[in-house]
């Protein structure tokens, strides 16, 4: 399984720094959350890991070799994303769509093979959507829909899972549940996992790390039991943050 | 997985090309029949029915089913490359480009082989010229290359306006012809096949690429598709295929718009499909078109584009139709 070693790494947007000299190592079996304010960097970062995004300075080895060098094929078999958009609504139907995950491996010219199509399936079925199989994308609800996009991912079987705001559109059950089926599926397959999200909460639930983005650039990064703190989140959102604990999980809020 | 849906619609499609080629050769204003189209093929007596054919009716049936299947493909390209479904093989002003070229030609008394080349050099032109302008800071977006189309284009017909109007009636009615699409002086050669050919393979190699990267640029980087080198070389092909087709038949309309929609709409969304789809089909529609277009007011001919809209317009309401009721 795959190693993602982030290296003193600088982005910038419209001359503003969203991180300085950013260094993480990310593990097989690793889950770390990604926290910050709005436009504090926490998309950008991800893109830059898909060579969406060109990386000011530093630079990003996966398993030492540098991503720069990569070509996106190769790139696409160990990383792959949940982009905060999701999937747009085309008339296209939702096996085709979840078919479109292995397209980093597909190897025949034409015919789909066998074993692409039981991959695509199964992911189909771990996220309740095989009764839709033959269902046009643009009749699905919103939450269909992140459930269709996180199936694609789980069908391009990456090493690493990128996941940018995966509780959108997905209701309270379903944000535990289909996280609870997507961690457990990551863990199984010894990949890691990074999770961009506003929601501290399901990300202190989900990820033992954290890297929290701050002001001008800085950021925190270690164990989410080191650095999720009262203090830290506070600084982070600047606004007053408050925990209590409720039984084993530690819950936060704006005080 | 069973690919029964596919074969039968490839079928279906390989037997109306071969359908409309036998209409478009029993068709015109001598009576030839299939027993003397098979002996004119089959043998080599010469009579004037086998003239007829073998001089006038089969080079400008072929010249139609490659002129439609170039413009089918370069539509299905351009609908995949801008993601715009109004796109089509002109949208970026190449047959604005040839067209002045062609008119120009026209007005300074050339036909045929001057005509064709005059044509093929303003489509090059307007090719580089509208990539140079939405390439000029070294990187360019889809939006930047369908602005700088869209706007090069106006001024193509801003140029055809002015020739238009100063030309005598004489050349008018040429130039007229010439703009609507006219297959009667057209003939292909093996380049043309190649090329349609060429089109065929390397759009199928690319097609799952290009069922990617229709459904975002986002998700294609994300699924390892090279978006940009991807793109470049999508929009010269494309390009190639429109100047190629500009050249043979004048800008023929509609074919390039409607002939992708009309298949997605009856299921051959994914590119596999669609690509090979859009030949014969593209091709077949073109070949009835014309045939109908020197059929229907003979002696007289109508121009070929004329013929595209009236039937490609109720055709495409149609399936719209049924499809949404589905």
């Amino acid at each position: 399984m795959a190693t993602l070693q982030i290296s003193s790494l600088t982005l910038e947007v419209a001359n503003r720094t969203l991180c300085r000299d950013l260094n993480v190592q990310i593990q097989p079996n690793e889950s770390w959350c990604l926290l910050g304010r709005n436009g504090a960097g926490k998309t950008t970062l991800l893109h830059s890991l898909i060579k969406q995004r060109v990386i000011d300075e530093g630079s990003v080895l996966l398993d030492g070799k540098n991503i720069a060098d990569l070509k996106q094929r190769e790139l696409a078999r160990k990383i792959g994303i949940l982009f905060q958009q999701g999937i747009e609504a085309l008339p296209a139907t939702v096996f085709e769509t979840v078919m479109l995950g292995r397209h980093p491996h597909l190897q025949s010219l034409l015919l789909d093979n066998e074993k692409d199509i039981e991959i695509a399936e199964q992911a189909l079925a771990i996220f309740e959507l095989g009764s839709l199989k033959e269902r046009p994308v643009d009749t699905l609800s919103g939450g269909e829909l992140q459930r269709l996009a996180l199936a694609l991912l789980l069908a391009q079987t990456p090493e690493i899972f990128l996941l940018d705001e995966p509780s959108n559109h997905l209701d309270v059950a379903f944000q535990i549940k289909l996280l609870t089926v997507l961690t457990d599926k990551v863990r199984e397959a010894s990949a890691s996992l990074i999770m961009a999200t506003h929601d501290i909460n399901l990300a202190s639930r989900f990820c033992d790390n954290i890297i929290l983005l701050l002001e001008g650039g800085e950021a925190l990064v270690g164990k989410c039991s080191d650095v999720l703190t009262e203090e830290n989140l506070s600084k982070a959102y600047g606004c007053p943050i408050q925990s209590v604990y409720s039984g084993e999980h530690r819950l936060f809020y704006p005080a | 997985m069973i690919f029964n849906k596919q074969i039968l619609l490839l079928t279906s499609l390989l037997i109306f090309a071969a359908a409309s080629i036998l209409f478009s050769l029993l068709s015109g204003s001598v009576d030839i029949t299939l027993a003397e189209i098979a002996g004119s093929i089959l043998s080599s007596e010469s009579n004037l029915n086998s003239q007829v054919l073998q001089e006038i009716r089969i080079p400008r049936t072929l010249a139609a089913f490659v002129t439609g299947g170039l413009l089918a493909l370069s539509g299905a390209i351009m609908q995949v490359l801008l993601r715009n479904p109004l796109a089509d093989p002109y949208i970026l002003g190449i047959s604005g480009g040839a067209a002045v070229g062609a008119l120009s030609a026209i007005l300074l008394g050339a036909s045929g082989f001057w005509l064709s080349n005059a044509a093929f050099a303003g489509a090059l032109l307007s090719i580089f010229l509208v990539f140079g302008i939405a390439n000029q800071f070294g990187d360019w977006s889809v939006t930047r290359l369908l602005l700088t189309g869209v706007v090069v284009s106006a001024g193509w017909g801003a140029v055809i306006n002015i020739l238009l109007t100063t030309s005598s009636t004489n050349n008018v009615q040429s130039m007229l012809f010439w703009l609507m699409g006219d297959l009667s002086q057209s003939r292909v050669n093996l380049a043309h096949y190649l090329l349609l050919i060429v089109g065929l393979a390397g759009g199928l190699l690319l097609s799952r690429s290009l069922n990617v990267l229709i459904r975002g640029e986002l998700l294609a980087v994300s699924l390892g598709v090279n978006v940009q080198a991807l793109r470049l070389l999508l929009f010269f092909s494309a390009s190639v295929f429109t100047a190629t087709a500009v050249t043979i038949a004048g800008s023929v309309g509609f074919v390039g718009l409607i002939i992708p929609h009309m298949l997605r709409l009856l299921g051959a969304r994914d590119h596999r499909l669609l690509i090979p789809s859009c030949i014969l089909l593209g091709g077949s529609f073109l070949v009835i078109a014309d045939s109908l277009a020197r059929t229907i007011v003979a002696p007289q001919q109508l121009p070929v584009g004329v013929v595209t809209a009236v039937i490609g317009v109720p055709a495409f309401i149609l399936i719209l139709r049924s499809t949404i009721r589905k």
